[in-house]
């Protein structure tokens, strides 16, 4: 391959301007003339039985169009066909505070909102369960009739290698408990869909959506329409981080109710319904157990997580069997035994957060590694370098391992931060810590079992030179129509600018899954590149033909088509276009990709974990703890990531900085949390999304390992560096003070507790965290009692009235 | 997003006009100065005036180009003179109601005279929300819960609170007979440090408050006045040989409410105090002053200081009803009120 134009170079995104000025048409900006305004009712109930619904009075009042109600759409769905247990709207049962129940269409938002109040839903309340204990124990309340044990949605069992004989080689063996709390992902567009089914009766979807195709196929299945007639547009997200991956409510009621008017509908959820439509970070309890021998190299892992997944499937299944499977790609793990569990609660579902079900144990395992350095008197960074796994190389679960930078990662951070020296400084309450991480570039399956490719991409040459590429990617910030013009440029010789990005449109774009699990440039990235590769061929045959030299000769370059020997013998890209339209016809190119086969195992459950390629990457965390407050600051991330190659380093860099930045979030301020059944911070104000002055200092190095399976040598950038980030801060947070928090978030009272300063008792803890599953039988009613005290009230309320 | 419910929006010419509007609407007009607290309150249905009255304008001020005086009985306006030269104010600063939070933080005789106001000031919420609120509607505020500040659906699936229907119990602790709602201003303990008074105007006419007399200890009816009044003026009195910061806990840099926030001045002479006032926030339904007096005669030593911080830490009375815990506001109410008071010593 001759030397990169485009590649490699840091240059602007094509939709900087756009996004930067707000210029960008997001769902929410788009109004069609007779447009209505939908909005949704949500249960107040944790957990209840829908006795009845009566919208008549809503119906009746004036600017109200229609209103669909659950049992207008009882089909069920899901984004996962094997788990699919959601319906669009609620049917017969309520299973969290915030679940959709109604929509109804107005002329205006007023009239749309007003009318929410006049829709009479009778409850009959059932006793919630919102822990994971209690969800795992109470045989007596089902929040799903298909779950057979307790409340459990899904276990899983996987063993590989001699895990027991490993434990028995072991020099030392350590057990840990972890928690991480769940979080949310809060981006700053919040989700919204506009219908409008057209008088040939084919209906159209605009929504912030990252996954387009699958959402077609749900529609088709709900709306009891044919695929053929209807067509999803996935407008840029601001911002989705895996929280705009699932098909929603919204998108089916705002189609259905355009369906019943014959008019647009636009369904805007607000802030708070956000945080209820969530599918955001499990949380997760977990038990792992590693042997060492004296060297520090690891005999076996064992590893157990409990998942509490919220009122609904998502992507559960998938997010479980990650919790577990990609713990082995960083470092040598000889035998490994994992068990996970995920039950369901009554509260919002969750699902995929970038990082999507790794997070946590990454975080739990890195927290662990850094205890087994300090037992065995190791440097951190040292230790993990003595047992990396190798580059191209087999996991003891059957994952393939291609190429391999977390060692020139840890490298490059030693040298950078000055490592050896912070470490050796011992100030009270300042600390400095590291941890590794790898996350996949694209999952190795699809959602649904099918043969055909993961991602198809088509390009066009107009006769003025302008290429269109085509491809049904989804444009979430995260800069994939960037990405995608920037390689098609690559391929043809032309600029980025010279491209047409039209991605995320099931009528317009050949298939491609979806902008998840960090697979745009692994996957469409490819598609597009062998797009690209057969013009360029047609490209260099009537060049060749006409300059009168080898094909082999003719290169593409800077909207130039030239001799390597004599650069001077050339013509403009155009003209090549051109003559190659006279030769072939219309100028089309067409590619797709899919991951190879072998990457992963065979045994059931193999299925999550294999990928083309995994990102590795690593980070240090330095931190300040107020001794008399709690308060922990964390001054700077430094996060090496092996990308393979950076095909835009500044693109890049964006990703590590905003991993960065979510991680430190996740670990310093936000939960997800709820009192009862209802969230305890649904909104931006009280949940504490970091403000861009608490924001630490950011500094990003890029490791280029040049993947044999990425398009140009690329990997993901999006999500690996995210996880290192959570247990550098926890590891760095106990280099300050001495303690452990092995649990997330790491809190001012957490601290004050550990420091003996939260009381006058003044006793000092070396750990925060789990000791282990609670007994869930501590007080199982009083979530009811409490229910009722509400109930009470309120109609004690009504009575008065 | 959530939007505004209808009501009728009226901006009268006069002071006067104002009272008279509110007071032919007792139950069912506001009035409004930045909005940055009530607009938001409206959307989530917290409260639901059919008339809102807006003052803002009518409280800057009576002096062109500046919303910041001194007191101008006795002394020549800024207008007439030009501006005065910064030191210490003999004989005081007043300041409209309605200057913004901004302007406040930013006024050089502010930061000259009165650290902890300027300080405290450019602490509330974020930039935007600083140029919109106003010193008079942050003396104001409502009182803050997080039962209370949510939405409509919220409050509906809860079965509401004692704050917006009287005849349920308070969620924060169910056996109390009153709101346990929090006083949640930054500038109010600061200005109560400073010793400020405010000017109010009302259906029965003109009166002047030691502003630490303005507050009750009830979520609910947070407020000592009258109903109709309106906060016309703050006046601060003398800075000469006083200094003052104010130290605000919060779970980030910017935006947030405080969840323990300590103001301390204390009047120097010769490096010993000869007068000394703390004063705290968010830490029970009303901002409280804390005896001060141990401090006066030293030199502001540990051990006075020591004392002050243990009788901060006895008055604070948090409850889990904002972000944060009881314990980690309640020991920041000690260690804020040491770090302030030794913020203050001579080099």
């Amino acid at each position: 391959m001759s030397e990169l134009s485009i590649l490699g170079r840091r240059l602007p995104k094509v939709n900087a301007w756009a996004h930067l000025t707000g210029s960008a048409r997001y769902a929410d900006d788009i109004r069609l003339p007779r447009m209505l305004y939908g909005r949704l009712l949500r249960s107040t109930r944790p957990h209840a039985l829908i006795k009845r619904i009566d919208i008549s009075r809503a119906l009746a009042y004036p600017g109200v169009v229609a209103v669909v109600t659950g049992a207008d759409m009882p089909e069920k769905m899901g984004i996962m066909p094997s788990t699919q247990d959601e319906t669009a709207l609620a049917v017969d049962k309520v299973r969290y505070v915030g679940e959709p129940v109604a929509g109804v269409a107005a002329l205006d938002e007023d009239a749309a909102y007003e009318a929410l109040s006049l829709i009479d839903v009778e409850y009959e309340d059932l006793e919630p369960i919102f822990t994971i204990e209690e969800a795992l124990d109470r045989d007596d309340v089902k929040i799903h009739d298909t779950s057979k044990r307790a409340n459990v949605f899904k276990e899983v069992h996987l063993s590989f290698g001699d895990v027991e004989g490993g434990f028995a080689k072991a020099d030392h063996v350590r057990e840990d408990w972890f928690f991480f709390e769940g979080n949310t992902h809060a981006p700053i567009e919040s989700h919204s869909a506009v219908a409008s089914y057209d008088a040939d009766g084919k209906l159209t979807l605009w929504t912030s959506t990252q996954v387009p195709h699958y959402l077609h196929r749900e529609m088709e299945k709900v709306l009891g329409l044919p695929r053929t007639r209807i067509r999803v547009i996935a407008t840029p997200n601001g911002g989705a981080f895996g929280g705009k991956s699932d098909p929603f409510g919204h998108e089916f009621a705002a189609a259905l109710l355009s369906m019943r008017t014959k008019r647009p509908v636009k369904i805007t959820l607000d802030r708070e319904e956000v945080f209820y439509a969530h599918r955001g970070r499990h949380p997760v309890k977990m038990r792992i157990k590693t042997g060492v021998k004296k060297d520090g190299e690891i005999t076996a892992v064992e590893f157990q997580s409990y998942l509490d997944g919220g009122a609904y499937a998502s992507y559960g299944i998938a997010t479980t069997y990650y919790t577990g499977a990609l713990l082995t790609v960083t470092y040598r793990v000889p035998a490994y035994k994992f068990d996970g569990v995920r039950v369901y609660t009554n509260k919002p579902p969750c699902g995929p957060k970038r990082g999507h079900g790794t997070t946590q144990p990454r975080y739990a395992f890195e927290c662990q590694l850094d205890k087994i350095a300090m037992d065995l008197g190791l440097d951190p960074i040292e230790y993990r370098l003595r047992i990396l796994q190798p580059a191209n190389s087999r996991t003891v679960n059957e994952l393939r391992v291609t190429s391999m930078g977390l060692g020139e990662c840890l490298r490059a951070l030693r040298d950078r931060t000055s490592w050896e020296r912070k470490r050796s400084e011992r100030t009270k309450g300042k600390g400095i810590g590291v941890a590794g991480s790898a996350y996949i570039s694209g999952a190795g399956l699809p959602i649904y079992w099918n043969d055909m490719p993961h991602s198809g991409a088509e390009i066009r040459i107009d006769r003025g030179g302008g290429v269109t590429v085509m491809c049904g990617t989804s444009e979430i910030g995260q800069g994939s129509d960037n990405l995608l013009a920037a390689i098609a440029a690559e391929a043809l010789g032309v600029y980025p600018e010279d491209v047409h990005v039209v991605s995320g449109d099931t009528s317009l774009t050949p298939v491609d899954l979806g902008s998840y699990s960090s697979r745009v440039t692994m996957m469409a990235g490819n598609a597009t590149k062998n797009a690209g590769l057969k013009l360029r061929e047609q490209l260099v045959t009537v060049a060749a033909e006409k300059l009168g030299i080898p094909a082999d000769r003719v290169n593409l370059a800077y909207r130039k088509v030239y001799d390597l020997k004599d650069p001077e013998r050339s013509m403009s890209f155009v003209e090549a276009a051109n003559l190659a339209e006279a030769k072939y016809g219309t100028l089309v190119g067409a590619g797709s990709y899919r991951p190879p086969a072998g990457i992963g195992g065979n045994y059931k459950g193999a299925g999550v974990g294999p990928t083309p390629a995994y990102s590795y990457q690593a980070a240090v965390a330095e931190v300040t703890v107020d001794l008399e407050t709690g308060q922990l600051t964390v001054d700077k991330i430094t996060t090496a990531h092996d990308c393979g190659r950076a095909l835009n380093p500044v693109n890049v860099e964006g990703q590590v900085e905003g991993s960065a930045y979510m991680g430190y979030g996740e670990i310093v301020v936000e939960e997800q949390i709820f009192r009862g059944g209802l969230h305890k911070k649904p909104s931006l104000l009280d949940y504490k999304l970091p403000t861009s002055l608490d924001t630490p200092k950011l500094e990003t190095i890029l490791i280029e390992s040049v993947d044999s399976e990425g398009p140009y040598g690329a990997k993901e950038a999006g999500e690996g560096p995210l996880n290192p980030v959570i247990p550098a801060i926890a590891n760095a947070v106990y280099d300050a003070i001495g303690v452990r928090f092995d649990e997330t978030p790491i809190t001012a009272e957490k601290i004050l507790d550990a420091l003996g300063k939260r009381d006058n008792r003044g006793i000092t803890k070396d750990r925060i965290g789990p000791t282990g599953l609670g007994d869930g039988k501590a007080d199982p009613k009083r979530a009811m009692r409490r229910l009722e005290a509400s109930t009470e009230a309120r109609e004690r309320k009504k009575t008065q009235v | 997003m959530l939007r505004l419910p209808r009501f009728r929006f009226v901006s009268p010419p006069s002071i006067e006009e104002a009272i008279h509007i509110r007071t032919e609407h007792p139950a069912t007009s506001m009035y409004v100065a930045g909005g940055t607290d009530v607009y938001p309150k409206m959307k989530r249905r917290q409260f639901q005036p059919e008339v809102v009255i807006a003052i803002g304008g009518l409280v800057r001020d009576d002096f062109r180009g500046g919303t910041l005086a001194p007191l101008a009985d006795t002394l020549p306006s800024v207008a007439e003179e030009g501006p005065l030269p910064l030191g210490p104010l003999p004989l005081g600063l007043r300041i409209g109601a309605g200057a913004t939070l901004t302007e406040v933080a930013e006024h050089p005789r502010v930061r000259e005279g009165y650290r902890a106001l300027s300080i405290a000031a450019g602490l509330v919420s974020t930039p935007q929300l600083r140029n919109m609120g106003t010193i008079g509607g942050n003396v104001c505020l409502d009182t803050r819960c997080n039962w209370y500040d949510q939405s409509l659906f919220w409050r509906t699936a809860e079965g509401y609170c004692m704050k917006t229907h009287g005849d349920v119990v308070c969620r924060v602790a169910t056996s109390s007979p009153r709101c346990l709602a929090v006083a949640s201003a930054d500038t109010v303990p600061a200005l109560i440090a400073l010793g400020a008074q405010i000017n109010v105007v009302g259906p029965n006419g003109a009166r002047t408050i030691d502003l630490a007399e303005c507050y009750r200890e009830d979520g609910i009816n947070y407020l000592a006045l009258e109903p109709g009044e309106i906060v016309t003026e703050i006046v601060l009195p003398p800075s000469d040989g006083w200094r003052s910061t104010y130290l605000k806990q919060r779970d980030r840099n910017s935006f947030d409410f405080p969840i323990a926030g300590v103001a301390a001045a204390v009047r120097m002479d010769r490096g010993v105090v000869t007068d000394a006032r703390v004063a705290i926030t968010a830490l029970g339904s009303r901002p409280v002053r804390v005896d001060a007096s141990a401090l006066v005669g030293t030199k502001l030593d540990d051990e006075a200081i020591g004392a002050v911080a243990d009788a901060t830490h006895k008055a604070a009375r948090p409850m889990d009803n904002t972000s944060g815990t009881i314990s980690q506001r309640k020991r920041a109410a000690r260690v804020f009120a040491d770090r302030a008071l030794r913020s203050l010593r001579d080099d």
